[in-house]
């Protein structure tokens, strides 16, 4: 491999905090962004079934 | 009635309704989930080990990885965004207005992704994070746009208002993405010229490889991610109706 060693390859050339800065934020925006639509998915399908219980009992099924 | 039938027949026009839309995503969605894994680590496998170091910027200049897709979706997404809002502010389709409303979260993320990433490339390049250069602003004003769209959308109540509003703000701002693409022609610019021509490249082969395989895997993730966040709106914004109420209650599909 180009890099020789798992230290060097972390170390990027001396660039670390700045490489590693940026992908880090990257794979945090993926994971965050995931989880929220997730979420909103779940509450959706939430406030869907809340309101369809409360529509029959309404409607006296 | 319990189910809305679907017309006979193939048209396009089947494609607006939400009710047909809704389980359509929910197929495609995983699809380009893993497109856009796999896509992604053949990307990174290319940018940290294959291509080789750099003569003049060693090591930093790998942020171009992430940096150059994340500014490309960001741009091409306000324009899908743009367009869907446009089809819905001048056809009233609810599903139209919703795609964009699907997207422009996506498209801020990658916005100020572009940004972040940029500005860490920057300060060991240029020796600084930021710079009021015309390419940088414009960017910023990109993430300024994306916000004005979602925070508009939010401020008013009626929901097809609200997506009339913010769909002429989205066509409003279209203007800003051909002004970040000429920037770098236009004005003296610290961030550098384009690189990347329908003409030809100045880069390495094995970089511009890696580079294009990244700015796939971010197309697939945002197409992945706005299905997935169109189903979510469809959910919110349908609720009254029959189909959905059967659905959350498990009646049927």
């Amino acid at each position: 491999m180009q890099w020789g060693s798992v230290e060097n390859f972390l170390n990027m050339g001396g660039y670390a905090p700045f490489v590693w800065g940026a992908y880090a934020m990257v794979a945090a925006a993926i994971v965050a962004e995931i989880v929220l639509v997730r979420a909103r998915q779940r509450s959706a399908l939430q406030a869907a079934r809340s309101h369809a219980e409360r529509d029959s009992i309404r409607k006296g099924a | 009635m319990n189910t809305v039938a679907a017309p006979a027949g193939f048209s396009l026009f089947r494609y607006s309704a939400p009710h047909l839309v809704y389980p359509l995503a929910g197929k495609l969605a995983p699809w380009f989930y893993a497109l856009a894994a796999l896509l992604g680590a053949a990307g990174l496998y290319i940018g940290f080990f294959m291509a080789p170091t750099d003569f003049q910027q060693g090591d930093s200049y790998r942020i171009i990885f992430i940096h150059v897709p994340s500014a490309w979706m960001a741009m091409f997404l306000y324009l899908v965004m743009a367009f869907w809002a446009g089809i819905g502010l001048a056809f009233n389709t609810r599903l139209s207005s919703l795609m964009a409303s699907a997207i422009a979260p996506t498209g801020a993320i990658m916005a100020f992704l572009a940004l972040w990433s940029g500005a860490l490339w920057g300060r060991p390049t240029w020796g600084a994070y930021w710079v009021w250069d015309a390419r940088l602003t414009s960017t910023l004003i990109l993430l300024f746009l994306y916000l004005g769209f979602l925070a508009l959308q939010a401020a008013i109540d009626d929901p097809r208002r609200a997506d009339k509003a913010s769909a002429v703000l989205a066509l409003v701002g279209v203007v800003n993405v051909p002004i970040i693409y000429f920037s770098v022609q236009w004005w003296n610019t610290l961030h550098q010229g384009a690189s990347i021509r329908p003409g030809g490249t100045t880069m390495a082969t094995i970089m511009l490889v890696g580079v294009l395989v990244m700015v796939f895997a971010f197309w697939s993730y945002a197409i992945a991610m706005s299905l997935s966040r169109l189903r979510a709106l469809i959910l919110e914004r349908e609720k009254r109706s029959q189909w959905v109420a059967d659905l959350a209650s498990g009646r049927a599909r």
